[in-house]
């Protein structure tokens, strides 16, 4: 019996932690609220959620992808804050989440290490350069990808061919870039401004850019839906869509 | 405590069978579940799916590697280690066996802040001509980092147990100590680089925090199997358990043919 209860314990004391590239952190008062968003947002949502006075925030970060498929295996976060827009349509779609809403954007830019000879996306078709970019199964990556299918063939396989990592998260790429392991990647342009001042963003032509709209729900079964509402509508109006923007997030278009 | 010694219930024997039970219950399960609902030829299927069988040649090549530079330069060093003693001795041997408590993050970053280009070495490996981050080359490091302390603990332990008489018989018969060590260390201590060298594989074939920080993922050059099921994990569960399932089969016909050619004594032996 005591067995169970220390064992219990142990559990109950180990469940706050998470994976290895989960961060968390909480703030406020009133009852707990799990938002869990994808990285991307770090900075900028743990600038403004402790000003969340309906519910202690708890932020867990990982990749959109990786976050839905905890939902899909029977998590119940109360948030779910995602990188794009398809992942919680498809969420919505399957039941577990709410309609979602569309509450930022971001842009698709080229990061390189300051001081880098790399100004253009041409430049990544010479041999020798080393790109890094997120794996098919994160947003980023598909982003990337679309991004990439819309140059000439050649030009595109080219660059593929230089590709020598495909990260599962963006932290991958900005951490192999700013180590000098590779010599340009693709990300978002708020991580080159969360870098600071270690990289440099070279933008991609308007025509090349893909629509990176950030999308939010409340999950089903959620703990505290109200609560979660409140959160998310302070995503596209209030304290969190102001840090989001000091971030170097768009608004959502109307 | 709880049991007053008046009660005659078996009540100390009944706690370690309920903690027993608890520990199997907990360990397996979860290695069961892989295997719930999967025919053996689903799991052959998944391995046709592409870049799963690249993932796992790959992880074979790397750990077959890693070991043969873990025995290779493990093995003497161990040996020195258990036959010597000197000043600064238990410094040495902490050092080397920091890795086994550091975690794969750390390791991957440290690797990176040692080798990498902009790293404190990474110039003289650049200078040498060897590129390790991206490369197969910088997965059999960052295997070898975190494995090798396994193998180099069990061996030490393993030397230290051998019968000194037996080295002290050989050296009076006229052996070298080169030969000694050959012919009478090595076959005596067999068991113990057994169980570490088995050791030393299960954790380089399930490496994956280190290998992605320092050596990246790509199919075929540095995804190791682990990499490839993460992956998998959120756009093809399926296929992650597929692989997951074959890891284990893997991992755990290693631990069996271990025990088959040295006996069970070789793995359970080891801890002392």
């Amino acid at each position: 019996m005591r067995c169970v209860v220390l064992v219990l314990a142990a559990v109950a004391l180990a469940s706050p932690g998470c994976g290895d590239d989960e961060g968390e952190a909480s703030s406020g008062d009133g009852p707990p609220l799990v938002v869990s968003a994808a990285s991307s947002m770090t900075e900028a949502l743990e600038a403004c959620s402790p000003a969340f006075e309906d519910a202690a925030v708890r932020l867990q970060f990982a990749g959109s992808d990786e976050l839905a498929a905890q939902i899909r295996q029977g998590a119940k976060p109360d948030v779910y804050a995602a990188a794009n827009t398809d992942l919680p349509e498809e969420l919505h779609r399957e039941g577990l989440l709410s309609r979602p809403v569309e509450f930022a954007t971001n842009e698709l830019v080229l990061a390189v290490p300051k001081d880098s000879e790399i100004d253009a996306l041409d430049d990544l078709t010479r041999a020798d350069v080393k790109v890094v970019m997120g794996s098919e199964s994160v947003p980023i990556g598909a982003y990337t990808r679309k991004t990439l299918a819309k140059l000439p063939r050649d030009e595109e396989e080219a660059i593929l061919a230089n590709v020598r990592s495909n990260e599962p998260d963006v932290k991958g790429i900005v951490g192999k870039l700013s180590q000098g392991a590779a010599d340009a990647g693709f990300v978002y342009v708020t991580d080159v401004k969360a870098a600071d001042r270690a990289l440099e963003a070279v933008e991609l032509p308007v025509d090349l850019q893909p629509t990176v709209t950030y999308g939010v729900g409340v999950v089903d079964g959620a703990e505290h839906p109200g609560e979660a509402r409140m959160f998310a509508r302070q995503l596209v109006d209030g304290p969190c869509a102001d840090a989001l923007e000091e971030a170097g997030f768009g608004p959502a278009q109307k | 405590m709880s049991a007053s010694p008046r009660v005659h219930i078996p009540w100390f024997p009944a706690v370690l069978v309920v903690a027993l039970g608890l520990a199997l219950t907990f360990l397996t399960l979860p290695v069961v579940a892989i295997f719930v609902d999967r025919t053996p030829a689903q799991l052959i299927d998944a391995l046709g799916e592409r870049g799963a069988l690249d993932a796992l040649w790959l992880s074979l090549r790397a750990t077959a590697m890693s070991l043969a530079i873990i025995l290779l330069v493990g093995t003497p060093a161990a040996y020195l280690l258990a036959t010597r003693s000197f000043r600064g001795k238990s410094v040495v041997v902490t050092l080397v066996e920091l890795p086994l408590v550091l975690p794969p993050a750390v390791a991957g970053i440290a690797l990176l802040a040692a080798l990498s280009p902009s790293g404190i070495v990474g110039g003289a490996v650049e200078g040498v001509g060897i590129d390790l981050v991206f490369e197969t080359a910088g997965v059999v490091v960052a295997l070898t980092f975190v494995a090798s302390p396994f193998y180099v603990r069990q061996a030490m332990a393993a030397f230290a147990a051998v019968d000194r008489t037996l080295l002290d018989a050989s050296r009076t018969l006229g052996a070298s100590e080169a030969r000694s060590f050959a012919r009478v260390m090595i076959p005596s201590a067999m068991p113990g680089l057994a169980a570490g060298t088995a050791l030393a594989l299960g954790r380089a074939l399930g490496e994956f925090g280190a290998t992605l920080m320092f050596a990246g993922s790509l199919e075929g050059v540095t995804q190791t199997v682990p990499l490839a099921i993460y992956d998998r994990f959120s756009s093809n569960f399926d296929a992650a358990l597929a692989l997951s399932a074959v890891l284990v089969a893997v991992s755990a016909a290693i631990l069996i043919s271990v025990k088959l050619v040295h006996g069970s004594e070789a793995l359970g032996g080891a801890a002392r």
